[in-house]
């Protein structure tokens, strides 16, 4: 059995005031380890629920979890917090980073919480090493307002990285960025994702989801759809054409 | 290796707003050099008043000619008029851990030399007294057990007296009228300062007990007797004795009073304790009030860091922190803040009080005790105040903590 993620008819309902809101409901779902699915729905599709449910940030209502043959619908904060520790790597569509800290020790940031303490130098390799897979290690020491939207993004998947995930979870990781650095963080996830490194990606623009393997769609707390995708777009590709069209547009003006 | 990384995350906070940080401190700083100052400040009066109760001399018994009851009318003390110098060598004769005695006669006079004259207190005692009181002479010598039986008309001066009558200094050989008795000087005494009951102890002038009582004032009962015991071991058992053989002497019933009363140093010395003991607890109310008041503010500024931080605090739990490691960071943060306050304040009491003891030339004595208690009083104002916002932040929920605005 090699899947990372199963989902077994999990219901999510949040209790808000008089009325409940079925966020999730009756969602198996099985994902593979070294697969790259994106999330889609439009916003109260409950794609951010599922988001937060599979980050192990908050617990299915009902239904069983199964993250890398871990039951985790029944642990406690703190075991949660263990489990995301360890199994996974966060990507915000904000970034998230700490600010007035560098690059460096912002990656360094989830080995603090790793509950068999790592060596401090061991820190620093481990987190120069989780830069060079991003191409920033030349910015470690760089804070976060003196990078781009782009490298900060990069940082944030360096700080995903570090601990060595099952699998990193991304969140409309291209929210905040323009079409070409989006590309761009799209071409970083697609050379994880082919050293097998497993990938799932909230979205809800369709463009960015073509560049993942497998799409899910969510409709009202339900999946509607689940496919492979037929036309993939390849980042490097995609870049190499936008720079064609750059150049095209700079000879004719 | 991780309590390192903690420091590391609160050093940082803590400089990222220095002015608030500082202005935090303050609370603790103003708080823990009050008290610091003050205690340095009473305890240098403290050890001033230790130093003046042990120059009465070491293990020294008082004892006082009492009061009488005639007619139903008490006198007070001083006035029974039964204690005898033969009381007083009974004391030293019969009692074998009594070292030595000084009948004591005492009276204001009016003194003259030359031209001058000058209002003092003549002390009539015995050749021992200033052994007892360690009493040491500037210049001459103390008269002798000779002087004593021949009520010789020798004086010893203390410094003011000595300054009064002899502006010019030379004071040894000269002659002193007292009540218009010349008395020869042998002796100038050195100066011994103020007692702590605020009197000059230096304002005096010594004769020979009979000699104060014959020539001068035509007593014949003394005021009282200085008696030394061997050792302080033997001080109760002194007093008891002493209590015992007068008693006898005086040929007091079984039932009736003393006529006489006994004072030790350790009497005195518990006055003045119970007056600063009544002081520490005062002192000791101010600074519980600065230190809540500090703790407040430590807390008041945590809540708020952590309302700052929620987006930071959500970033931590994403990543793995427990609750746990919340709630020590944050707590870490108050407890370091208090305890630099702390420090600060203990460098601040210090200096100022050192600076307070070198104008007003008063002692201060810091003590080692108040510095760590103050330390550890710091400690533990930033650990109560700081729990409850370090144990708020540790409960954020993830989710919310990372939409925080």
């Amino acid at each position: 059995m090699n899947a990372i993620i199963e989902l077994d008819h999990v219901h999510k309902v949040y209790h808000t005031g008089e009325v409940d809101v079925h966020a999730v409901r009756d969602v198996s779902m099985t994902i593979q380890r070294g697969e790259f699915v994106a999330i889609m729905g439009a916003s109260g599709s409950g794609k951010s629920t599922m988001m937060n449910t599979l980050g192990c940030l908050d617990r299915p209502t009902q239904g069983r979890y199964l993250l890398d043959g871990i039951d985790v619908s029944q642990l406690d904060r703190d075991q949660l917090a263990t489990i995301r520790n360890e199994k996974i790597g966060f990507v915000f569509q904000g970034f998230n980073l700490l600010s007035r800290t560098s690059a460096l020790e912002n990656v360094e940031l989830p080995m603090m919480y790793v509950r068999k303490s790592v060596g401090r130098r061991d820190q620093r390799e481990r987190a120069m090493h989780a830069l060079e897979m991003v191409g920033l290690a030349d910015r470690a020491g760089h804070h976060p307002n003196q990078l781009s939207g782009g490298q900060q993004q990069r940082v944030a998947i360096a700080r995903a990285l570090v601990n060595q995930p099952a699998m990193l979870l991304a969140d409309e990781p291209t929210g905040n960025l323009d079409t070409q650095t989006s590309i761009e963080i799209m071409g970083v996830f697609q050379k994880l994702n082919d050293q097998g490194i497993t990938i799932i990606m909230v979205t809800h623009e369709l463009d960015i989801a073509s560049y993942t393997k497998r799409n899910v769609i969510m409709r009202d707390g339900r999946i509607v759809s689940d496919l492979p995708v037929a036309k993939r777009s390849i980042a490097t590709e995609e870049l190499r054409k936008l720079r064609e069209a750059h150049e095209a547009v700079q000879l004719v003006s | 290796m991780k309590i390192f990384a903690i420091l590391r995350v609160a050093v940082r906070a803590m400089r990222r707003n220095k002015m608030r940080t500082i202005l935090t401190m303050l609370g603790m700083i103003i708080g823990v050099g009050a008290v610091i100052a003050t205690v340095s400040l009473g305890d240098g009066a403290k050890s001033q008043v230790e130093a003046q109760i042990a120059s009465m001399g070491q293990n020294v018994i008082q004892v006082f000619a009492g009061s009488f009851t005639r007619g139903g009318v008490r006198s007070g003390w001083n006035n029974a008029g039964t204690l005898t110098v033969e009381d007083a060598l009974a004391i030293e004769r019969e009692i074998p851990d009594v070292t030595v005695i000084s009948p004591e006669y005492r009276n204001g006079t009016l003194v003259a030399a030359g031209n001058q004259n000058w209002s003092t207190t003549i002390m009539g005692e015995g050749p021992d007294y200033l052994d007892i009181r360690q009493w040491p002479l500037e210049e001459g010598a103390m008269f002798t057990p000779m002087d004593v039986r021949a009520a010789s008309k020798v004086a010893v001066v203390g410094k003011t007296v000595a300054d009064q009558l002899f502006p010019d200094g030379n004071v040894i050989g000269h002659v002193i009228r007292i009540k218009n008795v010349p008395f020869v000087v042998v002796g100038e005494l050195a100066p011994k300062g103020f007692s702590f009951m605020g009197s000059d102890q230096d304002d005096t002038v010594i004769v020979p007990y009979s000699s104060a009582m014959k020539r001068l004032f035509g007593a014949t009962n003394i005021r009282g007797i200085m008696v030394q015991a061997k050792d302080e071991k033997s001080m109760a058992e002194v007093q008891d004795e002493i209590t015992d053989l007068l008693r006898e002497r005086h040929k007091i019933a079984p039932g009736h009073d003393d006529d006489f009363m006994l004072r030790t140093q350790d009497d005195i010395r518990q006055i003045a304790d119970s007056a600063s003991a009544t002081m520490r607890i005062l002192l000791a109310g101010v600074a519980c009030v600065s230190l809540i008041v500090g703790g407040i503010g430590i807390m008041n500024i945590m809540l708020v860091s952590v309302t700052e931080r929620t987006r930071e605090i959500g970033i931590r739990m994403a990543v793995g922190a427990h609750g746990w490691d919340i709630l020590l960071q944050f707590l870490t943060e108050a407890v370091a803040l208090s305890l630099v306050g702390g420090f600060l304040g203990i460098l601040l009491g210090a200096g100022s009080s050192k600076l307070f003891a070198y104008w007003k030339d008063w002692p201060a004595l810091t003590s080692p005790f108040w510095v760590m208690g103050a330390f550890v009083f710091s400690a533990l104002v930033g650990i109560f105040f700081g729990f409850y916002p370090a144990w708020k932040a540790s409960k954020l929920d993830p989710i919310d903590a990372l939409r925080y605005e």
